[in-house]
């Protein structure tokens, strides 16, 4: 029974780790280059077009950041799911 | 065929289908009326999750907001896209976990407290109600605009195609309704788009269209777009203008507000499993940003449109639909140099700020108002909404494109106020009735007070969209706000705090609520005259303000906890249950 806590710990610990990696860079993009960083980042524009690149962050780069963070999420959970099952299931 | 046969075809067959829809999906349980049974697949779950998601005001204000506030209206695309990524990360997979019915249930399970339960019932219920009425007002709308019938009589005919299908098939009913309506409005949103970008931008895609620069041009149309502003003194089009922490409350206060509506988090227990609840929030978001990420590029096609066909033009020149709009009361012209053309310039043009017509004509023939004149150059008026209502026609599209914006427009108020008409429903007949009032109640009996609590909102909400509030723009700041300050921190801290125990859980809520509360209610209804920067507290407006009330209920909880005794042991096991995957 004290090695199934410990494989729960461990696997609630990595879930706690993933989504402080992941909320960080979603707070990055938005938050940071879309808002505070938005007038520094206007004087670039994204290569090959004419978006000032803080003002694309805050109307398009942001979103599809978050569209792809939550599909990472989404697969290094799956990982530590079966993970943490076979875990369980070695006991 | 002309624009109205079109928009009557149109709008028929998508009201058939989803009659049809939810005819073949009868809920005959509670558990199928409440969460479809647990059924439905991640995919089908993110497209009804996007259109619950996505109102009336999405579909057709969002693009209109962005087009006259241009950067400062980001906050509403990161805010109602960001929300999601906290649903996914911190909510979504515990609560389906969790697999009962409601957020107040889960409220009331984790802080064993019927208090708690209640407190949770009473905003779910505010929340919903003021957000639907605004659904219930924009179905109305659309019909007045598009078929030229009575708004009351439009909110009717939308009110009995929600009654059939949420009260017939409740959650399972819904749910497929929604999947249909997601593929209506995203492709009347989109066609009308792609049609513009071509036009405008020479490409398909109008998420690249509107940072390209025109073939033929040397700048590109977002350079144009500023330089237009400032020769016409409008508020640069690309670069803020508001101040950066107001702008960073009122982000985080609709990411936080998004992943706290009620609606939006019952749908993530209609899954099957914890990894699918996961899935379908990145299938929902997925969803979600294919409009989000157009609607931008809209704003600035039409706003490029707007400005080339009616600056400095003869209001006789201007393509008719400048004045079948105008006989909508969605715009209006002051000729105030009397020399019969247009001057589109910044600042507003009457006084008060929206047209209260007269029933007389100009000397061009324009509609004469009994505003004043400012004292601006500015002569036009132009109501936000018309930026897709009527871009389709700016930029003279065929009429089966005009009609089908009518047909998404319905799609996407209905399938949101069915969500929304659900969570009022489940919160009487399961929170307050079976797990309160009579616990003794039978499957059965549960079900048929939840067809009947269904069919007793819809009314209500119909009658709040006959005669809606007159805030019901100040209301949906309120729905941001509340579900910010109370669900999102309690909901949150009963996953990721064990400890977090009875009495810290309800007082943050009540603090946050009653804080948040005050606050817009002081800026918005006791003293408007008083809602201007210089008097917010930091600089944060009423929209905003929900992200210091999260703050407060964080705290208040904290201070409140460390206090008082540990929740029970079996609270405490329930909560490291919720964290593993199974």
């Amino acid at each position: 029974m004290g090695s199934d806590r410990d494989s729960a710990r461990r696997y609630w610990h990595s879930n706690l780790r993933i989504i402080a990696i992941l909320l960080s860079i979603w707070a990055l993009v938005s938050l940071g280059f879309g808002i505070v960083l938005a007038p520094f980042l206007d004087q670039f524009t994204l290569p090959g077009t004419g978006f000032p690149l803080g003002f694309w962050f805050a109307q398009q780069g942001s979103i599809f950041t978050f569209v792809i963070l939550i599909f990472v999420y989404v697969r290094w959970m799956n990982r530590l799911d079966d993970e943490y099952c076979s875990d369980e299931e070695d006991e | 065929m002309g624009v109205t046969a079109w928009t009557a075809l149109l709008v028929g067959a998508s009201f058939l289908l989803y009659i049809v829809i939810a005819i073949r999906s009868r809920a005959s349980s509670t558990r199928e009326f409440y969460i479809a049974g647990q059924h439905v697949p991640p995919l089908a779950n993110g497209m009804a999750t996007a259109a619950d998601w996505m109102s009336a005001a999405s579909f057709i204000s969002m693009a209109g907001i962005i087009s006259f506030s241009g950067y400062d209206g980001s906050v509403y695309l990161m805010g109602w896209t960001g929300g999601y990524v906290l649903l996914a990360l911190l909510l979504a997979p515990y609560l389906r976990k969790f697999g009962k019915y409601t957020v107040p249930d889960f409220i009331g399970e984790r802080y064993y407290s019927q208090t708690a339960r209640l407190v949770a019932v009473v905003c779910a219920i505010f929340i919903s109600f003021t957000y639907v009425s605004g659904q219930m007002r924009g179905v109305g709308v659309v019909f007045s605009r598009f078929l030229e019938v009575d708004v009351s009589i439009g909110v009717l005919i939308g009110m009995a195609v929600v009654f059939i299908y949420a009260v017939l098939g409740g959650m399972k009913g819904i749910t497929y309704t929604q999947v249909a309506q997601y593929c209506v409005l995203i492709f009347a949103f989109m066609v009308p788009a792609i049609f513009i970008s071509l036009h405008v931008a020479g490409t398909v895609i109008p998420q690249i269209g509107f940072g390209a620069i025109p073939s033929g041009s040397e700048v590109s149309l977002l350079a144009r777009l500023d330089g237009l502003h400032e020769e016409l003194g409008f508020s640069p089009y690309t670069s803020g203008t508001g101040n950066t922490l107001n702008m960073l409350a009122i982000t985080f206060a609709l990411m936080v507000g998004t992943a706290g509506l009620p609606h939006v988090i019952i749908r993530f227990f209609t899954v099957p499993t914890v990894r699918d609840a996961r899935k379908s929030a990145g299938w929902a978001l997925l969803f979600i940003a294919i409009l989000y990420t157009t609607a931008p590029a809209v704003a600035v096609f039409a706003r490029t449109n707007l400005i080339d066909t009616v600056e400095n033009k003869n209001y006789l020149e201007i393509p008719d639909w400048f004045r079948k709009w105008e006989d909508t009361d969605l715009i209006a012209w002051v000729d105030k140099d009397g020399d019969g053309r247009v001057k589109y310039r910044g600042g507003n043009a009457l006084d008060p700020v929206k047209p209260i017509f007269i029933d007389e004509r100009g000397a061009s023939g324009e509609r004469l108002l009994a505003n004043s004149e400012t004292s601006n150059d500015n002569e036009l008026y132009v109501d936000r909404d018309i930026m897709v209502l009527a871009n389709p026609e700016i930029a003279a599209l065929p009429n089966w494109v005009i009609a089908l914006v009518a047909a998404g427009g319905l799609a996407a108020a209905l399938s949101t106020a069915a969500g929304l008409l659900l969570v009022v429903s489940t919160s009487i007949s399961h929170d307050l009735l079976r797990k309160w009032l009579r616990p003794d109640l039978s499957d059965k009996e549960e079900l048929r007070a939840a067809r009947i609590a269904a069919g007793a909102a819809v009314c209500v909400a119909g009658y709040l969209g006959i005669n809606p509030p007159g805030f019901v723009a100040e209301v949906v700041a309120f729905a941001f706000g509340l579900a910010a300050a109370s669900f999102f921190p309690a909901i949150l801290m009963g996953i990721f705090m064990k400890r977090m125990n009875r009495e810290g859980a309800i007082s943050g809520m009540v603090v946050g609520l009653v804080f948040t509360a005050g606050y817009i209610i002081y800026f918005r209804f006791l003293h408007p005259e008083l809602d201007n920067a210089e008097n917010w507290w930091w600089g944060i407006s009423a929209k905003g303000i929900g992200t210091i009330g999260m703050l407060f209920n964080f705290t208040v909880a904290g201070v409140v906890r460390s206090f008082t005794p540990d929740p029970p042991a079996e609270v405490q096991k329930l909560v490291e249950s919720l964290r593993l995957p199974r």
